[in-house]
């Protein structure tokens, strides 16, 4: 087990900026998923901590020793890094055993304490008995589990997870995260886990990297991703936030401050030291806005769908550009078409050096 | 508990540099051979070896038939492989799997074979005609000995080569785009001229460039049908000047060689251009198109379908027997005549033809296990490890095999006609010469599956070994070629099969002692004694169907098109 260590990474592929100037310093034993859209970067710097790709600029240290620094690359064969694949990548021409056993068998670890190391793995994984079967006759979540257990048998520093979740069914998803989450209380591995899905990381993750463009956007709990995302991407992309325009109206006080949105006053939460501004961007829940018996901010529905003990209201503002949704609980309906008053009553100011 | 990973730094560069070695040795080092013999003949500066070859009007006459039989032999091929192509991808005929493993044979078959198989069909001696009462008088000119007759062979022969190209382009075709024709309202002779063909011209002239340079570059049939007619292509022009002046005429076949060289080259440049000209490429995905139902036209087409394999297949290979069971020239067969002599005095008698099984048999084991080797980490850096050098080397290994055999031919002479130098060895005029030969023409029919097998694995199957811990070595021993073994060793077996019967290489670089297959047979033919030509080719036809039953039981480990017979 190691803590990683990621200063000032640059990666270019031609005159493409894959990552740029990312840092991210992860203490050892803490599980951290990175997040991100397609195209974001967060394959690329998986495998640059593997040692797959060589890094431009920046270091990458992994407890303690330097992997890879612009002049100096350790293959990934020496890093002791593990990595559970999407695909598993578990060779076919091999037994379950076979699969398991690989590393020890190239570390030339002797027989007797090779297959005691792979019997505790499997177990571990809750696999006993399979050793014989070959990947091809099994489920996908065993297949997944086999994965792990491969990467678990060679005690490696840190693990790395690239979107395994990605293959499964919907409804192995949700198992294979308790799986994820027990596999790293028993072991205490350091995890990097690589997803785009939100709710995914935040069910498993001590801390979230956020990613977007090649850069590190934030990097924090899942909690405060939520409550107090740095940036509009963020906002919107952790748990669909509502980012709208607005006008701090008067400077921080205990962590709160005045602010005009759509044409209404409002407490909002914000960051220490937020001062007064016309040109704010905030970032509202859906949770946050509340039917008003009159009076309000006045919407036009433009859509309602309908969620099974209530509704998802997606409605305009007045002025027709700015879009916003809510929850309407039952009995309470409203159609398409029809204009209703709503009350905002939080929401968070995003910092301004990143709007 | 901690896992030491191996140690192996340079393991890498240690292998790119030995493929690339490998690669370079067997075909820049004999090309550069080649042109430095044209520009330099005899390590001196001088145009009169190239003056001598092209003044001579015996080249230029060679240089129209061999054009001519190249244009004739392809159109044939293309015409009647496209067909065949249609019919077979585009509508619902019966038996299609056997069919497509019948019409692919002639392509396994040797060319001379193949002539040996028609001429014995159709010359006066036939038994077959014979036995059906048809045969022309003795002394009568067999038909095939002329233009007609190589165009015809060379268009059953390279058929099947365009059949299973067009085949693959069809195969790729996605059904929405007929689909989406049909809806449109097109008929499906519509479809057919309108979509279907436009998007096949890629596949088409793909195949055709291909067929040219096999119909030019071939030496098997108009060496058999042409000689006797006194009709010479420039295959056959260079073997017939290379038999008569020996060392001495080699810079002046070197110009020859380069002249037919350059003749194919032009075939595969054209289709270069033709290619980049338009952009057909298909973007999507999707499962091959419904067969056209055929209706009450079913039958028919299924007749001729059958018909076809009669003509290319069936009948010269009973021509072949036939002639291999009869005692002497011309004597017609009945339950009298009928004899094993034939088969016993080339296994057991002639030591020459003795000899030749032997050396063919281990020259293919050889070529083939030695491809298997070098394909597997050659493959391995072409497809994974892309660099802007690994092109070369790709496009480096096909060249032994792109340009006409002859060409190698003449190269490796030129190579080894004086003893290697610092060690002295002399391998001119030994069978080593026609090895080296064969490793550098077959190595890339190992290639080829062995790149289409990598493309279809996923490459976190070897990233997974190597955060393991596995060194290069390892990797490629215990995953990647594990994962591809099939693939190449299919590769293998056609390089076995190709090799076998082998003539055009082995007709140059031969000597007493290190006779192949293919040489007996020429010899056996150029001497009149058809009958003991028959049986050898019958024997290696025997083990060339016999090795492609064999492996069609391992077939279905193996990615798609990897075996051209299996459908």
């Amino acid at each position: 087990m190691a803590g990683l260590k990621i200063e000032n990474v640059t990666k270019t592929f031609g005159d493409y900026d894959a990552l740029s100037n990312v840092s991210l310093d992860v203490a050892n034993g803490e599980f951290i998923a990175v997040l991100g859209p397609s195209g974001c970067g967060k394959t690329t710097l998986l495998r640059l901590v593997a040692g797959f790709e060589q890094v431009n600029k920046g270091t990458i240290t992994v407890g303690g020793k330097v992997m890879s620094d612009p002049k100096m690359n350790v293959p990934p064969e020496q890093r002791r890094v593990g990595i559970v694949f999407q695909n598993y990548a578990l060779w076919p021409h091999m037994s379950v055993s076979e699969n398991v056993g690989y590393s020890l068998k190239v570390a030339k670890v002797d027989k007797a304490e090779r297959e005691r190391r792979i019997r505790q793995a499997l177990e571990l994984v809750d696999l006993q008995g399979y050793g014989d079967r070959r990947p091809a006759n099994l489920s996908g979540g065993q297949r997944q589990r086999v994965a792990l257990a491969r990467c678990l048998v060679s005690t490696p520093s840190l693990v790395l997870f690239d979107e395994p979740l990605a293959n499964l069914d919907v409804h192995l998803r949700a198992s294979m995260e308790d799986e994820f989450a027990s596999f790293h209380k028993r072991t205490g591995t350091t995890i990097i886990y690589i997803t785009h899905d939100q709710a995914e990381a935040m069910a498993l993750a001590d801390r979230i990297a956020v990613m977007d463009k090649g850069h590190l956007v934030q990097f924090a709990t899942p909690r405060e991703l939520y409550e107090q995302p740095a940036t509009p991407m963020v906002a919107s992309f952790i748990a669909q936030g509502i980012v709208l325009p607005a006008k701090v109206l008067t400077a921080e006080v205990n962590g709160q401050c005045k602010v005009d949105i759509l044409g209404q006053e409002a407490i909002f939460r914000c960051r220490a030291g937020q001062a007064v501004t016309g040109d704010a961007k905030v970032c509202i829940r859906a949770a946050d806005i509340v039917p008003a018996a009159s009076g309000g901010i006045k919407v036009r529905v433009k859509r309602s769908l309908y969620r099974g003990g209530g509704s998802r209201i997606e409605a305009v503002a007045a002025d027709e550009t700015q879009e916003l949704h809510f929850d309407l609980a039952d009995p309470k309906r409203l159609a398409e078409g029809e204009t209703t008053h709503i009350a905002i009553t939080s929401g968070w100011v995003i910092p301004e050096a990143n709007v | 508990m901690t896992i030491f990973a191996e140690k192996r730094q340079g393991t890498d560069t240690a292998l790119i540099a030995g493929v690339a070695v490998i690669v370079a040795m067997l075909s820049i080092v004999p090309m550069l051979r080649l042109a430095f013999e044209i520009v330099m003949p005899q390590g001196s500066l001088s145009a009169a070896p190239l003056r001598t070859a092209l003044s001579g009007s015996a080249t230029w006459t060679a240089t129209w038939h061999s054009l001519q039989v190249g244009i004739g032999g392809t159109l044939l091929a293309v015409i009647l492989g496209t067909a065949v192509a249609l019919l077979v991808s585009l509508t619902n005929v019966r038996g299609r799997s056997t069919f497509v493993l019948l019409y692919v044979v002639p392509l396994l078959i040797a060319p001379q074979v193949t002539a040996l198989a028609w001429l014995q069909l159709f010359g006066p001696a036939s038994p077959f005609l014979k036995l059906i009462g048809m045969a022309p008088a003795l002394g009568s000119k067999n038909p095939l000995y002329s233009t007609t007759g190589i165009i015809a062979l060379l268009g059953v022969q390279y058929g099947p080569l365009v059949f299973l190209m067009v085949r693959a382009g069809l195969r790729k075709l996605p059904r929405e785009l007929v689909e989406a024709a049909l809806s449109s309202g097109a008929s499906r002779l519509t479809v057919l001229r309108t979509i279907i063909l436009p998007l096949m011209t890629p596949s088409i002239i793909g195949a055709t460039a291909l067929a040219f340079v096999s119909c030019v570059g071939n030496f098997g049939i108009p060496a058999f049908l042409g000689i006797p007619a006194g009709y010479l292509v420039l295959p056959t022009l260079i073997y017939q000047r290379l038999a008569g002046g020996g060392p001495a005429v080699l810079s002046e076949v070197a110009v020859l060689s380069m002249l037919i060289g350059l003749i194919a080259m032009a075939g595969i440049l054209a289709q270069d251009y033709t290619s980049r000209r338009r952009d057909y490429r298909i973007a999507s995905t999707s499962l091959p198109a419904a067969p056209f139902e055929l209706g009450r036209w079913r039958p028919l087409a299924e007749v001729a379908m059958w018909l076809l394999i009669i003509i290319v297949l069936v009948l010269p290979i009973v021509g072949l027997f036939l002639t291999s069971l009869v005692a002497a020239y011309g004597v017609p067969l009945s339950m009298k005549t009928v004899t094993l002599a034939n088969y016993a005095f080339v296994l057991f008698d002639h030591a020459a033809a003795k000899r030749a099984f032997f050396n063919s048999f281990g020259l293919s084991i050889a070529a083939a296990a030695f491809a298997v080797v070098v394909a597997v980490p050659l493959g391995y850096l072409i497809t994974w490890r892309k660099r802007w050098w690994t092109r070369f080397l790709n496009l480096s290994a096909e060249l032994p095999y792109a340009l006409p055999g002859v060409v190698l031919a003449i190269a490796s002479l030129l190579l080894f006609l004086k003893p290697l130098p610092i060690i002295g060895l002399q391998i001119y005029n030994t069978i080593w010469i026609i090895l080296y030969a064969y490793l550098a023409r077959f190595l890339v029919l190992a290639l080829r599956p062995t790149i289409s097998g990598l493309h279809q694995i996923d490459r976190s199957l070897e990233e997974a070994a190597q955060v393991a811990g596995a060194g290069l070595i390892r990797r490629m021993r215990t995953i990647i070629f594990p994962l591809v073994a099939p693939a190449t060793l299919a590769g293998g077996v056609l390089i076995f099969m190709t090799a076998f019967s082998e003539l055009t290489v082995s007709a140059l670089l031969w000597a007493s002692g290190s006779e192949t297959i293919g040489v007996v047979i020429f010899s056996f033919e150029q001497g009149g004694d058809s009958n003991y030509a028959a049986a050898i080719s019958t024997l290696t036809i025997v083990v060339i169907f016999a090795l492609m039953l064999l492996t069609n039981l391992f077939a279905r480990s193996l990615p798609n098109g990897v075996l051209p017979w299996r459908d």
